[in-house]
């Protein structure tokens, strides 16, 4: 299979692993294996849900994806360009393409800059506007994500987490890219601010044709927001599928508990959660088979000794796991 | 006054460099053993600090109660010495909070940080309080508790750093625990095992438990009345069932409309506009009014400040927008009938 193949993004095998050292110059004594095998399409114009608990391999993904960490192994095309291996010049052009919204809209934004400054420096950096062109681009910038021009010579810290979002989704636009992976974009934000943001992310996708990686660990977020949705567990996907589809019949042990923990919003239905005791295991150690096994209450042998692959199950509804063959 | 916990009219405010934050002004709530009084808002409403006054945290100078009582118990502990108010604070009402890693010392195993807090309150040997760590570690489903003692802090998840100050806060039995937003920084299925975990000592012990959250999901769990904080006061409260059937203030309909739900299938979601209000410029009236569907263009609502009443039994509201209103009596706390209401 050659290229994007119409897609806006196409992920395959992917792996970014961390070495385990002891001491600075020590050496290598292990790998995290924060990403191990990811395949992955992002169809262009919509928005693809990446959910899994924290420590299960998210933002390390993404970051690979925009290479601000080098993959391992793998393969990810945008568009028709190889990503990984794009030169300088190339992945300059790139990243005008592909941006990134942080979840802490505080610690992203430089303190020490203003409004306009923040914004308007990726502008800059590529040679793309200055002065008076500059200044008006930041204004409509701003006016695009919802906050008034009267706020350019301001700093960050004047402002709510709600705006401060605003601000990082201004400084994203700037480039007008294709991509965004979103992570975790309101889970530090308060209810009522949380659907502002989601709504503006919706009407911007509309207006500018943008396509989403939306990275979030709360699934109702997820499932009204976008069309197809991956479940991560340690590194790996362990089912995919259109979201209506995925969240009315999920499949895998791992997605059922996830859905399962969902506190529901109504006092006579007590939220009967099949979490398994215990937390995501550690990926460090040398493990074999299905990464879920340990907290998996349907593992047999063959679980323990082998790693499921994806396969479809259904029309576009990806699973990897034995128990469901 | 018979009831465990009882906060009447409590106001606390801070000096800050841009002037003088009042946090909580006027909040009234209580909770009885085996029930659990839940307290919602957004950040910055004033959740925490009102948690803090009644365990006697409030950093001073700086910060000071100005009017109120706490009653626990039948005393009032804003009358109390400060060494007075340490034989109840983690003996009688414990706390525990969002993020375990700052209230745990980093340098000590958590076995050692339990049985510090057992024996400031118990005359125990010291063997028998490392029993009793172990023995509470347990409780809260620690696995492998005997070992788990010589943790520290850092080499444990966030899960089970949360069930260690757990176990530290209920190693003394308390009557009272406080959770301030004890599952927001967890993921949800740790959450669902932190609520599980709460309920069922809760019930097992008859303990009073106070749980301070934004996720109104988490209420819906957990809760048996709800008060609904907005800008430093209480605007609802209610049993978790009237709140959840039929939402009175603007302000809860609007955050239950914003609330994203499994199987709603719809895109856009309904926003309450505007944003939370910055306490050192609160709105004048109303302060929810500038945000306010039905009361940001109305006279009154811009300029008198409505208190709360009893609109319904059970039931008391703060919006002078609600029918009946006008009509019902002052009422702070919707278990009591509105004649026991103290003017203060
Ligand atoms: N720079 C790094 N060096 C070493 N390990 C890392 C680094 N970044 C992340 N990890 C590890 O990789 C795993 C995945 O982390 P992350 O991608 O942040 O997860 P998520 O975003 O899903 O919470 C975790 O075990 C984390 O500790
Ligand atoms: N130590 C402090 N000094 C000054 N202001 C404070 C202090 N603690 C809290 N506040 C202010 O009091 C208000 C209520 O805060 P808090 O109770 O922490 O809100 P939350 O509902 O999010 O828990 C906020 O405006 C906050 O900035
Ligand atoms: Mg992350
Ligand atoms: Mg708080």
């Amino acid at each position: 299979m050659a290229k994007a193949d119409g897609h806006i993004l196409r992920v395959q095998g992917l792996k970014t692993y961390f070495p385990i050292r002891r001491g600075v110059f020590s050496r290598i004594r292990g790998w995290v294996r924060a990403v191990d095998g990811v395949d992955l399409d992002i169809p262009r114009g919509q928005t693809v849900g990446l959910v899994g608990e924290s420590g299960c391999g998210k933002t390390t993904l993404g970051r690979t994806l925009l290479r601000l960490i080098p993959a391992t192994a793998g393969t990810a095309w945008f568009e028709d360009e190889l990503i990984f291996s794009a030169n300088r010049r190339r992945m300059r052009q790139l990243r005008r393409q592909m941006q990134i919204i942080f979840q802490d809209p505080v610690g992203s934004l430089n303190p020490r800059m203003t409004v306009q400054t923040i914004v308007g420096e990726p502008l800059k950096v590529h040679g793309l506007a200055h002065g008076r062109a500059l200044r008006q681009r930041v204004v409509n910038l701003l006016e695009q994500v919802g906050l008034s021009p009267g706020y350019l010579n301001r700093y960050p810290h004047e402002f709510s987490g709600g705006q401060r979002q605003r601000i990082g989704i201004a400084r994203a636009l700037a480039l007008e890219p294709k991509f965004i992976i979103c992570d975790e974009p309101v889970s530090a934000l308060d209810v009522s601010i949380q659907s502002q943001i989601l709504n503006l992310l919706a009407d911007l996708q509309d207006a500018l044709g943008l396509s989403y990686l939306f990275i979030a660990h709360n699934l109702a977020v997820v499932e009204h927001f976008c069309g197809e949705v991956a479940v991560m567990y340690l590194g790996q996907i362990v089912e995919r599928a259109g979201s209506e589809d995925l969240y009315r019949n999920p499949v895998h042990p791992y997605t059922k508990t996830l859905l399962s923990a969902v506190p529901i919003p109504d006092p006579r239905t007590k939220t009967a959660c099949q979490a398994p005791v215990g937390d995501v295991s550690d990926t460090s150690g040398p493990f074999t088979g299905c990464p879920f096994h340990p907290r998996c209450s349907l593992a047999q042998d063959q679980c323990r000794q082998e790693c499921p692959q994806l396969r479809e199950i259904g029309p576009g509804h990806f699973v990897a796991c034995w128990r469901t063959e | 006054m018979n009831d465990l916990l009882q906060i009447r009219g409590l106001c606390t405010e801070f000096r800050t460099e841009d002037g003088l934050v009042r946090a909580v002004d006027g909040v009234s709530w209580q909770v009885n053993p085996g029930r659990t009084l839940g307290i919602v808002g957004e950040s910055g409403c004033g959740k925490s600090v009102s948690a803090l006054s009644v365990m006697g945290l409030i950093p001073k100078p700086s910060g000071e109660i100005v009017g109120g009582q706490v009653w626990f118990k039948g005393q009032d502990l804003l009358k109390l010495t400060e060494r007075q108010i340490r034989e109840i604070r983690g003996n009688e009402i414990a706390m525990i909070f969002q993020e375990p890693m700052t209230s745990l010392n980093p340098v000590f195993t958590v076995g050692n940080q339990i049985v510090e807090a057992i024996k400031l309150h118990q005359k125990l040997r010291t063997r028998d309080a490392w029993d009793l760590a172990v023995e509470s570690l347990q409780r809260v489903g620690v696995p492998s508790a005997a070992e788990r003692v010589y943790a520290y802090p850092h080499q444990l998840s966030g899960g089970m750093r949360q069930r260690v100050m757990i176990a530290m806060a209920l190693s003394c039995h308390p009557a009272v625990l406080i959770a301030d937003e004890p599952t927001t920084a967890l993921d949800v299925t740790i959450q669902a095992q932190i609520l599980e975990l709460l309920r069922r000592l809760q019930a097992g012990e008859r303990m009073a438990l106070v749980l301070i959250t934004h996720d109104l999901a988490v209420i819906a769990q957990i809760a048996h009345t709800v008060a609904v904080m907005y800008a430093s006061r209480i605007v609802e409260y209610t049993s978790v069932e009237a709140l959840f059937d039929q939402p009175l203030h603007p302000y809860t309909q609007g955050l239950f409309r914003s609330l994203p739900r499994l199987g709603q299938k719809k895109r856009r979601l309904d926003a309450i506009g505007g944003t939370v209000p910055n306490p050192l410029a609160f709105p004048s009236g109303c302060k929810f009014h500038p945000r306010c569907p039905l009361g940001c263009d109305d006279k009154r609502c811009q300029s008198v400040e409505p208190n709360l009443r009893l609109i319904r039994p059970g039931h008391v509201l703060a919006c002078f927008k609600a029918a009946g209103y006008e009509d019902s009596p002052p009422c702070d706390i919707p278990t009591q009938a509105p004649t026991e209401v103290s003017n203060g």
